[in-house]
């Protein structure tokens, strides 16, 4: 147990996603100064998260050693495919939640960090629990990630930016710094 | 019909519409393996052949795919390409795939592609759309390679392994960490939007005789 | 007035062009992937024993030869059992003279370090219960400090003849027990993930090995008799 929760706690902050293997820098990149939004999305990110890896596992285990080779297609079908029924879920579930998560659905397709985690989860060989704890951790940080963005761009909007730095230079540096801090993270699990 | 010439669907690629730094697309490559230039270099590579094999195909193919299906068609491409590449790089240059890691695979969601072929290869000829993928794709070469030329040497001390600062140079390591990553972009950015801002000041200054003359003429 | 022919309403595709369309797509896909595969596949798999077989070199100290031996059911065989995947079986490696005496177990693991996994593999001379040598395998650690597990000579090559278990020692507060392994400074948790693998393993494949050399190994006489 303690095993499965260090894989948690890694994916989370010692190895963020976004901050450490640049994975999800689309939204994050994009997100204005909007918390809530941010939160939103990174919640719906955990969601489908535990589903691909789930999908990876499963396709890992059962269908994928007759033809390696086909890893990376059957990964992307899946994904794209579980975005649409996600989707169409939500509409039908909570069409309020679907509204406000609007084009930030289809986003999630093209996020780097669904088949990121797929293509980690098998190079490392976990098995369908690890995968979860790690697509959790890894959706969590990667929802750390997002609203630490939105909160530091909400306050900042106020701040007299030189006009250099205005936009993307601004929240590369911004980002830069985040990831930073999260180094400090490194060694936690290195116990001894 | 295309509106637009050869040569400007060759050029707007590599500079004007760079995808990396001026469209901000393709992020994840451009930062996570740029932190040494030989990883850079061959990232672009296996992009470049990605992006052009896929911008052929995609426009050969762009009359018989029912237009329902088509981002689920490129997909299937790129990916198959990308397969192909990340086999090819792993048997014939095994460290260097072992230092890119993942990334070579994550090519397939990298958004340049999916988006030149939505935005221009299923819309024209062949031969424009590898202008395009060529002009593109020599775009995110100059961007990986400016990237991977500063981190390299900045935090390493070396060029492609060659020590290029004497002396002792003690390396500023945080530029070969992901931290480095998204600052040396940023820093870029910065350098680019200073050379932006000198140029449309020059031309402001060069444009004021002439509304000095024509403002006398007319009064 | 005629309507234009782009405004004029596009027919509906049928959905069984759409299906066709995929499916071909797909079938053709597969083809290509298929022969790519099989070309490379025989490249990458050479390479990769290359690297393991010269591995295996370097820490049992140039053996003229080697068993490949696998960990199946708490106990090393030479024979791969049946129904057992080479592929997903741990393996040891034991390595002999010319002569046919064994010179030692070379042993492969991995474990979590500073930035991401660390993966070795260790000589060890089970008879004097000391290790032969180090070789890091796979390793993210920082560049600069944490990769000094790899790439510092000095660091490297005191496990020749260190004694198991290890224990590991800030530089200069050496004491000369036969245990010590000095770690680099300003890369503990990067030399100690380094001890801790390899300590780990010796505890885990320790009481395989006594077994495994206590009974009678017909295999290393027929191969001594070559």
């Amino acid at each position: 147990m303690g095993d499965l929760f260090w894989i948690l706690l890694s994916a989370m902050v010692v190895n963020n996603f976004t901050l450490a293997y640049f994975l999800g820098l689309c939204p994050f990149m994009g997100v204005s100064g909007r918390v809530a939004t941010a939160l939103r999305l990174g919640l719906a990110d955990i969601f489908v998260l535990v589903i691909a890896s789930v999908c990876a596992w499963f396709l890992n285990t059962f269908i994928l050693p007759y033809a390696p080779f086909l890893r990376l297609i059957s990964f992307i079908v899946v994904i794209a495919s579980l975005v649409q029924i996600v989707e169409m879920v939500i509409k039908k579930v909570s069409p309020t939640l679907f509204r406000q998560l609007g084009i930030y659905l289809p986003l999630i397709t093209t996020n780097c960090a669904i088949l990121g985690l797929a293509i980690f989860q098998t190079n490392r060989g976990y098995g369908l629990l690890e995968g979860i704890f790690f697509a959790v951790g890894g959706g969590l940080g990667l929802t750390l990630a997002l609203v630490l963005m939105a909160s530091i761009r909400e306050s900042s909007e106020m701040a007299d930016v030189p006009s250099l730095a205005k936009g993307m230079a601004l929240v590369l540096i911004i980002a830069g710094s985040l990831s930073l801090a999260f180094m400090g993270f490194a060694g936690l699990l290195s116990a001894s | 019909m295309s509106k637009t010439t050869p040569q400007q669907d060759f050029f707007r690629g590599i500079w004007r519409e760079n995808p990396v730094l001026m469209q901000m697309l393709g992020l994840c490559p451009a930062l996570a393996v740029t932190n040494s230039l030989e990883n850079a270099i061959v990232m672009g590579i296996a992009t470049f052949f990605v992006l052009t094999g896929s911008s052929l195909l995609v426009s050969l193919v762009k009359t018989i795919v029912p237009g329902e299906v088509r981002i689920s068609t490129y997909i299937l491409i790129i990916a198959t390409f990308v397969t192909v590449a990340d086999m090819t790089l792993e048997a014939l240059v095994p460290d260097i795939h072992k230092a890119l890691g993942a990334f070579v695979a994550l090519i397939v969601v990298n958004c340049i592609i999916l988006a030149r072929q939505e935005a221009f290869a299923s819309k024209n000829p062949v031969g424009r759309a590898l202008l395009d993928a060529f002009g593109t794709g020599v775009g995110f070469m100059i961007a990986m390679v400016m990237m991977g030329s500063v981190r390299e040497i900045l935090g390493a001390g070396t060029l492609l392994g060659v020590k290029v600062i004497p002396g002792r140079f003690e390396p500023w390591v945080i530029f070969v960490l992901p931290p480095g990553g998204f600052l040396t972009l940023g820093f870029w950015l910065l350098l680019l939007a200073w050379f932006h801002q000198r140029r449309a000041e020059r031309e402001k200054l060069a444009r004021l005789p002439d509304a000095a003359v024509s403002g006398k003429e007319a009064a | 007035m005629t309507v234009p022919a782009q405004f004029q309403p596009k027919p509906d595709v049928p959905a069984w062009r759409l299906l066709l369309t995929l499916g071909l797509g797909g079938a053709l896909a597969g083809f290509v992937l298929v022969f790519v595969y099989q070309l490379t596949l025989p490249v990458i798999e050479r390479n990769k024993a290359e690297r393991l077989a010269a591995a295996v070199q370097e820490v049992l100290k140039a053996p003229d030869h080697y068993d490949t031996l696998y960990v199946f059911d708490g106990a090393l065989t030479k024979t791969l059992p049946p129904g057992g995947d080479p592929k997903k079986l741990e393996t040891l490696y034991l390595g002999y003279t010319v002569d046919g005496a064994p010179i030692g177990f070379a042993i492969a693991s991995a474990q979590a370090g500073f930035q991401d996994q660390v993966r070795l593999i260790f000589g060890y001379d089970h008879a004097a219960g000391t290790l032969l040598g180090m070789k890091v395998l796979e390793s993210k650690e920082t560049p600069g400090l944490g990769d000094k597990i790899e790439k510092s000579e000095p660091f490297v090559s005191q496990f020749d003849g260190v004694q198991a278990p290890l224990k590991g020692v800030k530089a200069r507060e050496g004491t000369g027990d036969p245990h010590e392994v000095d770690m680099i400074t300003g890369a503990t948790i990067s030399s100690r993930t380094v001890i801790r693998i390899i300590n780990d393993a010796l505890d885990r494949v320790g009481p395989m090995l006594d077994a495994y050399r206590a009974s009678p190994a017909p295999a290393a006489g027929a191969e001594a008799g070559r």
